[in-house]
């Protein structure tokens, strides 16, 4: 065990863990921050993405050590009122089915628009193929992200 | 116990108008509406329908008893009640039902069959009317004034003749003492303003938030954590386990052994899970008569020489096809499937010395709590059982084996603890959509006319095989949910047989996604293509010609094929493929446009869906439901499948079961039919007719018949 001071959604914390517990299980176990999901384990699904920096990263892959001093931001940092343009443009689309992928989705657009305000299928096709949707919510994804991104440039 | 699913309904208001502060209105509308009849009975028709409660501050609740499992049944059946009562949405509140006899009567079997709106329907409708009837009772009272004056709209009462207005709120205390109405009116459907119109899903705000909860995130003081090494091999067991190294891993609590594996408990999820690495264990293969699926196919195709079960028998096919002109034959495979839901299996459990809670992403809340009280010996009503969002369920969550681990765990540790399955476990320890194999044979003239129609399905059984636990020898046993779509085939052709060869093997099978219909449709759906191809007429005029009798298939069929511009001019490249089935009520036809490249991988662009599933309630979540079966249904026609080696499920993660993915994904346009039949399912009748569509697109694209599934490119390279 060691101690690991992190940067998560604007706030300072300090979590005791195994250096290499992955994030997403600080999150869960210790922050109790549960709007990041398990989904694979292996960096395969999406379901546990954040922001890392800024850029969208697997946290069932990222090991607490590695992103000790990071800047760490969770859907549930994503905004104070669940009104970022890319959540807003979600409920406007009714997107989600069960939902279980949802913040992983979001997480993943959000980066996408940060980098690239203005993507065509090609981008956002790459971009989101990192992540699953059982349910097959992914033309609704898509009319999200354009959606949002519409209303980013306006904003 | 059958007493108490009786609550006589005068007392049943007052306990409960006198408990609150506002008008909680439970009801017990009989089947056949006929109170007096079901009230000097004891009362299995007896199912209380719905919770309607109305606040002093005009908050609305209203509660469902179905499963939300993405389906949208949070959204679609509230709104059927809002409709009658005519309720303002946005003031409605949705929660889930507590599991008790109220809202599940004795012998509920779960969401899922697409039922839900099906079932709900009429009672729902019920709920509405008579809570609406009941509030302008009290305003009619209240102002003493004739009811048929008074006019509910949008969660107020109106006394047209003077203008006075009462909300729904200010009558709570005055509507808790009326009596039940014995009947009431439903609305005439030209009036519905609710119904057939989008309205935004009540989960959604919590689903982009971040605070849906699920059972994964259930959080409980002193809570811990715990997996199960399960044997991976089909009908093995454990040899030794070796947990020495394990126990030393920081955090580890304990390890035992329960019915089913390893448990390894741990301070934390990660601590658990690395214990559970260090384990040791080895295995028992036990023995295994069919250890991987080519024996397994090998097993199904001996089985199909073999007599079946008659599950259809029209007219006389042996010697139809004796006289025909000719016989056309074909065979076609499909695989083990997961269901692969996002969420893992998972559930919290609380056991105490006196009482147990679940938090559970459960279909079947009834029967968690059942096992619950037995495994725990508690009466039911000490066991309390809180469904959860589901993450998924797609008929898996059906089994509630990941309770009953749970519980075990719990009961052992006299601890709240958290079992998750990791992906792994998941998709190894899945209830398989059973793998099948079926033998279709059709006599043609040379006139055009099509006379006989054959189909032999060969399937293990889901009711037959493990899921009651008693293994029905390989007999011919009719198990008639085998051939569901098989035995309905709508074609008419004069002599038709079905029939269905059980062939189970030690795989766990159960429901996924539309059931055998994915199956049946496939082979039928490829095979009335094959015909078109025999006969020269055009895939969808031939189905029309042989629809003439089922008004319902032909209008879905017609519209998608207009809709997708079917026969005319398409993109260079591009190739399309029809299909049309009915299943769980509701009459769906897909045309899928498609190319295939050089490498002979399948790219599909466009999916065009025409539905009729009666009186559309909410056409945006009929749309998500549409669009969801196909993606299921592609990823297993394209992508994954689910194979047995060395006696154990072969794929492990998503990079060996791979499912569609955002750059995969087609355009699809959904149309629906208007229709004031009773609406019936959607949470699956999208899901059958998109295989053979695709596969039928890929003959037009290629030449090549695909019988079996998933589509191997390698098949396909010119
Ligand atoms: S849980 Fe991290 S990518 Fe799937
Ligand atoms: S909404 Fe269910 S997995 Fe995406």
């Amino acid at each position: 065990m060691a101690s690991f001071l992190i940067y998560i959604n604007g706030e300072k914390r300090q979590v005791k863990v195994d250096g290499n517990t992955p994030l997403l299980w600080v999150l869960r176990d210790n922050l109790k921050l549960t709007g990041t999901k398990y989904g694979c384990g292996r960096g395969l699904c999406g379901a546990c993405t954040v922001h890392i920096d800024g850029e969208a990263k697997r946290s069932c892959i990222t090991a607490i050590e590695n992103v000790a001093g990071s800047d760490i931001t969770t859907i549930e940092g994503l905004s104070k009122d669940g009104n970022h343009p890319v959540q807003k443009a979600w409920v406007a689309e009714d997107v989600p089915q069960c939902g279980y992928c949802q913040s992983g989705q979001i997480m993943t657009a959000v980066a996408l628009l940060s980098r690239n305000p203005d993507p065509d299928e090609d981008d956002i096709n790459s971009a989101m193929k990192m992540n699953i949707c059982r349910c097959g919510t992914y033309n609704r994804i898509r009319k999200g992200i354009i959606k949002a991104a519409k209303e980013m440039k306006n904003a | 116990m059958p007493n108490k699913v009786f609550i006589n309904r005068r007392d049943f208001i007052k306990t409960i108008s006198t408990a609150g502060t506002g008008l909680v209105i439970g009801f017990y509308l009989p089947f056949k509406n006929n109170l007096q009849a079901a009230e000097s009975k004891s009362t299995i028709e007896f199912i209380p329908n719905i919770w309607v409660s109305v606040n002093p501050d005009n908050q609305v609740t209203l509660t469902v008893s179905e499963s939300e499992m993405g389906q949208g049944v949070w959204t679609s059946l509230p709104m059927i009640i809002a409709e009658e009562m005519e309720l303002d949405w946005t003031k409605v509140k949705v929660v889930q039902a507590p599991v008790d006899e109220y809202y599940f009567g004795r012998f509920d079997m779960g969401t899922g069959g697409s039922a839900s709106v099906r079932t709900s329907w009429e009672k729902l409708r019920n709920a509405g009317a008579v809570a609406k009837d009941m509030l302008l009772e009290a305003a009619a009272s209240e102002w003493s004034v004739a009811k048929n004056e008074c006019n509910a709209d949008s969660g107020y009462i109106t006394h047209q003749p003077t203008g006075k207005k009462l909300s729904y709120g200010e009558l709570t205390r005055k509507a808790a003492s009326i009596e039940i109405p014995e009947s009431v009116k439903l609305k005439d459907p030209n009036e519905f303003r609710i119904i057939g119109t989008d309205l935004p899903r009540t989960d959604t705000p919590l689903k982009v938030n971040g605070t849906a909860q699920y059972a994964m995130d259930v959080d409980l003081p002193d809570m811990v954590y715990a997996f199960i090494e399960r044997c991976p091999y089909f009908g093995g067991k454990i040899k030794a386990v070796d947990d020495r190294d394990a126990r030393n891993v920081n955090g580890v609590l304990d390890i035992f052994e329960i019915e089913t594996g390893i448990a390894v408990v741990g301070l934390s999820t990660w601590a658990a899970l690395q214990g559970r690495k260090n384990l040791r264990i080895t295995w028992d293969k036990g023995s295994n008569k069919y250890p991987d699926s080519g024996s397994i196919y090998k097993f199904f195709k001996n089985r199909s020489k073999k007599r079946g079960a008659k599950g259809r028998s029209d007219g006389n096919v042996k010697r139809a096809l004796k006289n025909a002109d000719t016989v056309v034959d074909a065979v076609y495979e499909v695989p083990f499937q997961a269901h692969a839901t996002m969420e893992p299996m998972n559930c919290v459990v609380d056991y105490r010395s006196d009482h147990c809670q679940v938090w559970a992403p459960t279909q079947s809340p009834k029967d968690a709590q059942k096992r619950v009280g037995k495994m725990t010996g508690f009466p039911i009503d000490k066991v309390k059982i809180n469904v959860t969002f589901l993450g998924g369920g797609f008929g898996r969550r059906a089994f509630n084996d990941f309770v009953d681990e749970g519980v075990e765990v719990s009961m052992y540790m006299k601890k709240p603890v958290k079992l998750i399955w990791t992906r792994e476990d998941d998709m190894q320890h899945d209830f398989y959509r059973p793998a099948s194999r079926h033998v279709l044979k059709a006599g043609l003239m040379k006139d055009g006319q099509t006379i006989a129609w054959s189909h032999s399905v060969v399937a293990p059984s889901i009711l037959f095989g493990q899921m009651f636990k008693y293994p029905i020898p390989f007999k011919d046993k009719l198990d008639v949910v085998a051939l569901a779509g098989a035995k309905e085939v709508a074609y008419e052709i004069p002599n038709i047989n079905v029939d269905y060869k059980s062939a189970n093997t030690n795989i766990p099978v159960g429901w996924w996604r539309s059931v055998y219909d994915s199956q049946n449709a496939y082979a039928n759906e490829c095979f009335v293509d094959e015909l078109a191809q025999t006969l020269n007429v055009d895939p969808v005029q031939y189905r029309l010609q042989l629809l003439k009798k089922s008004p319902r298939h032909t209008k879905v069929l017609q519209l998608s094929a207009k809709e997708a511009g079917w026969g005319k001019d398409i993109e260079k490249d591009h190739y399309q493929g029809v299909s049309c089935h009915a299943s769980f009520g509701t009459y769906v036809a897909q045309v899928a446009e498609v190319s295939v490249d050089n490498e002979g991988v399948v790219h599909v662009h466009r999916v065009v869906c025409a539905v009729d599933c009666g009186q559309p309630v909410s056409p945006t979540t009929i749309k998500a439901q549409m669009e969801g079966s196909i993606v299921y249904g592609l990823s297993a026609t394209l992508n994954g499948e689910i194979t047995i080696e060395n006696g154990a499920v072969k794929q492990s993660n998503f990079h060996e079961f791979e499912v569609l993915r955002m750059d995969q994904m087609p355009k699809i346009d959904v149309h629906i039919i208007n229709s004031s039949e009773a609406p019936s399912g959607v949470g699956e009748p999208g899901l059958p007719p998109i295989a053979p569509a695709v596969t039928n697109a890929v003959f037009a694209a290629t030449g090549i018949r695909v019988r079996k599934l998933p589509i191997k490119p390698e098949n396909l390279r010119s």
